[in-house]
């Protein structure tokens, strides 16, 4: 190790990583329906999309949880962002290609992609 | 990119509850269920609540399990990592009537206690290099040698009031000082991880979980004082800590982050580890030293003091490992954050190890001046079976005990010494009703004999002699004469022996003499042991009245001590009675009672 440099380059790839074992109250969360409705109509990916998603473009104070079936079955996979503060809002009929907008546009920028939420789906 | 990461307690409480079965279990498990790619399987240092293990905390949810047994992997597995739905009944609980508390950091146990030594034990694993980095790991020490002079090093841990925690609380940054006025050289810095104390593991999980805070913190002392060379004493019979030991010194020595010229700052540091044989004198400063070099662990007189000539005849630092584990965190916060903390003459927290009479037995960090009382009926959860508290002892060997009448002082160097203890090491053993302090003084005394090295005559002899006063009185031979002697002889051997082992050896018995005078004079003038634990001044008695004649008492009896007929009260033989208590326990009559 010659530099400080070099450290703050271990220290920033892992913190990334490390960032899901911080608890701090004043966190936003992604919570994911895994219950076996989820599952069933792909849950997984959209799960494993977001977490890389956050990992990847380094978001801190926002954790990627699972929760079970919140009886909506058939709108899974169903997604719920939870900021401080603020209401939450749903998503429903997920994909991993729908939640990537959803990191960019909701959870970066703060802009709720309407068409993708409960009310634009029910009509 | 794992999405959840499973932490599972690999300290030697866990570990001996079978947490590295666990840990295959789960990895087994988790890659049965296709999550390798998205689960990562964590092996971490110790939690603190080590009466509950094995502990398994999962991320992001921060969900603690307690308790866990390998049949209860699989469902962990397939319910919590896969489905997402938490599985209630293995969550840490308070008590039966909580709701359930899901968050680690919302238990009475975690709630009131602040973590600065122990911030990364059960949060890391502690054998990647990359996890302490991540948790701003060798910051301090690059901090240190890129922006700092070594003068202003020891100006900030001075100002920080951090003193030694390992036993007598001399001012850390004083120590640095004279060290560093001396000049030689060589100079050696040393790391006191001999933890010899009955009941005591607050080093051995710093060590565990924690190993490299020890590293960088030897090496910013050693660029302060200018030393080349650090030397780590730990026990051999801290397996697991040794082992984690040599990977630290490995991955850091691969960095670069010991060795020469670090940070490309020309400073030179290496560690190297010595295993002590597990002589408890060898946890003296002078003995350790003695006993790096090679010779037999045995003390030598000070002056001159280690700073002046210490390991091999040269300036040297001895820290205690507690001690090393707050100093990167003050060097990173800067020394008005530690000195925020605390009482006037006692900064920052102190790791204590909870034992004896107490529902949470394990590991707590808290402020200073937090409260005994906080301590045993918050933090520890209070003494099981609704029994009254005693005394607490603290300090091991050395120290002595806290009556029921300071539970409210609030805990520091200076209240526990004016109260006839000492804060110690941080062993913390916790009495109830039920303990005779006759006989918890003989314990300690017993300890002190066995492990006194033999050099200097009042230690040598004299424990022998407070220990044949203490065994004479617990058998009820004991005179007031005998107590007035064992005081005396409690003042001599503390004015006279060579080294701090032998100086505070006498303390068990002046601090159960100070506070419990009237059970030393109960078990000489009346014969009787009041909390029933003396075996030669307990009788079992039967009562005839309640006694229905089951004969179950007489088929359990080992010593057939027990007459008596089908049907008919039975009675005790005295002469014959071993004084086990088994018939006492087996009575389904409440017949039987020991006075």
């Amino acid at each position: 190790m010659k530099s400080l440099e070099e450290l703050k380059a271990i220290r920033d790839r892992m913190q990334g990583q490390l960032g899901i074992r911080n608890e701090s109250n004043d966190k936003t969360r992604i919570v994911v329906g895994m219950a076996t409705c989820g599952i069933a109509s792909g849950a997984r990916p959209v799960l494993t999309t977001l977490s890389d998603a956050v990992l990847s473009k380094g978001l801190k104070n926002v954790s990627v949880v699972q929760t079970g079936c919140i009886g909506l079955c058939q709108y899974e996979p169903i997604v719920e962002v939870f900021e401080p503060g603020k209401e939450k809002v749903t998503y429903v009929k997920m994909t991993p290609e729908k939640a990537l907008d959803i990191i960019d546009q909701h959870i970066i920028r703060g802009q709720i992609v309407s068409e993708y939420t409960i009310t634009a789906i029910q009509g | 990119m794992y999405r959840s990461h499973v932490l599972v307690c690999g300290g030697t409480g866990c570990t001996s509850s079978g947490s590295p079965k666990i840990i295959d279990l789960l990895k087994d498990e988790v890659k049965k269920a296709g999550l390798k790619d998205e689960v990562a399987v964590v092996q971490t240092g110790c939690h603190g609540l080590c009466a509950l293990g094995p502990i398994v905390v999962v991320y992001p949810e921060a969900t603690f399990y307690s308790l866990v047994k390998p049949e209860d992997v699989p469902e962990i597995v397939s319910e919590h990592l896969l489905k997402g739905r938490i599985v209630n009944r293995l969550v840490y609980k308070e008590n039966d009537q909580d709701e359930i508390i899901k968050s680690i950091n919302e238990t009475d146990f975690y709630k009131k206690q602040y973590r600065i030594a122990l911030r990364n034990c059960g949060v890391i694993n502690p054998e990647n290099i990359d996890e302490y980095i991540a948790m701003n790991g060798y910051e301090a020490l690059g901090k240190v040698l890129t922006e700092y002079t070594p003068d202003q090093v020891i100006q900030i841990i001075l100002d920080s009031g951090l003193r030694g925690r390992g036993g007598g609380g001399f001012p850390t940054g004083l120590k640095w000082k004279l060290a560093k006025g001396n000049d030689a050289d060589q100079k050696y810095v040393c790391c006191n991880a001999d933890e010899g104390d009955p009941g005591a593991f607050m080093d051995r999980s710093v060590l565990e979980g924690d190993p490299h805070v020890v590293l960088e913190a030897m090496a910013i002392a050693g660029y302060a004082i200018g030393a080349s060379q650090g030397y780590i004493y730990v026990r051999a019979e801290y397996p697991i800590a040794v082992q984690r030991l040599k990977l630290a010194i490995d991955q850091a020595r691969e960095y670069g982050l010991l060795g020469k010229n670090i940070f490309n700052s020309g400073f030179d540091f290496d560690i190297d580890l010595r295993l002590g044989a597990g002589a408890f004198v060898c946890g003296e400063e002078t003995a350790l030293m003695t006993s790096i070099e090679g010779n037999r662990g045995e003390p030598r007189p000070r002056p001159p003091f280690p700073a002046q000539k210490g390991l091999f005849e040269k300036p040297t630092i001895l820290n205690n490992v507690e001690t090393y584990a707050n100093i990167p965190q003050i060097i990173l916060n800067g020394a008005e954050w530690f000195a925020s903390m605390g009482t006037e003459k006692s900064k920052g927290t102190k790791v204590f190890a909870l034992g004896g009479k107490i529902q949470n037995t394990g590991l707590v960090e808290i402020p200073m001046g937090t409260t005994l009382r906080e301590v045993v009926e918050e933090i520890g959860g209070g003494i099981p079976g609704g029994k009254k508290f005693k005394a607490a002892q603290t300090g091991g060997p050395s120290g002595g005990c806290i009556p029921a009448e300071h539970f409210d002082i609030p805990i520091d160097y200076d209240n526990l010494i004016s109260i006839g203890s000492m804060m110690g090491s941080g062993g913390l053993i916790v009495m109830d009703e039920d303990n005779c302090m006759v006989d918890i003084a003989k314990f300690f005394l017993q300890f002190t004999v066995d492990e006194s090295c033999g050099k200097c005559t009042p230690c040598r002899i004299g424990t022998k002699r407070l220990y044949e006063l203490l065994d004479k009185i617990t058998k009820g031979n004991g005179t007031l004469e005998d107590l007035d002697r064992l005081e005396q002889l409690c003042y001599y051997i503390k004015e006279n022996a060579l080294c701090g082992l032998g100086q505070t050896a006498p303390n068990p018995v002046l601090s159960t003499l100070r506070y419990f005078k009237d059970e030393y004079i109960a078990h000489v003038t009346d014969k009787k042991c009041p909390a029933g634990v003396c075996k030669a001044l307990l009788s079992y008695t039967i009562d005839p009245d309640k006694c229905k004649g089951c004969t179950l008492c007489a088929r359990i009896c080992p010593n057939s001590a027990i007459q008596g007929k089908v049907k008919e009260a039975h009675v005790i033989d005295q002469s014959k009675c071993i004084k086990c208590g088994a018939c006492m326990e087996k009575c389904r009559f409440g017949a039987i009672s020991k006075r």
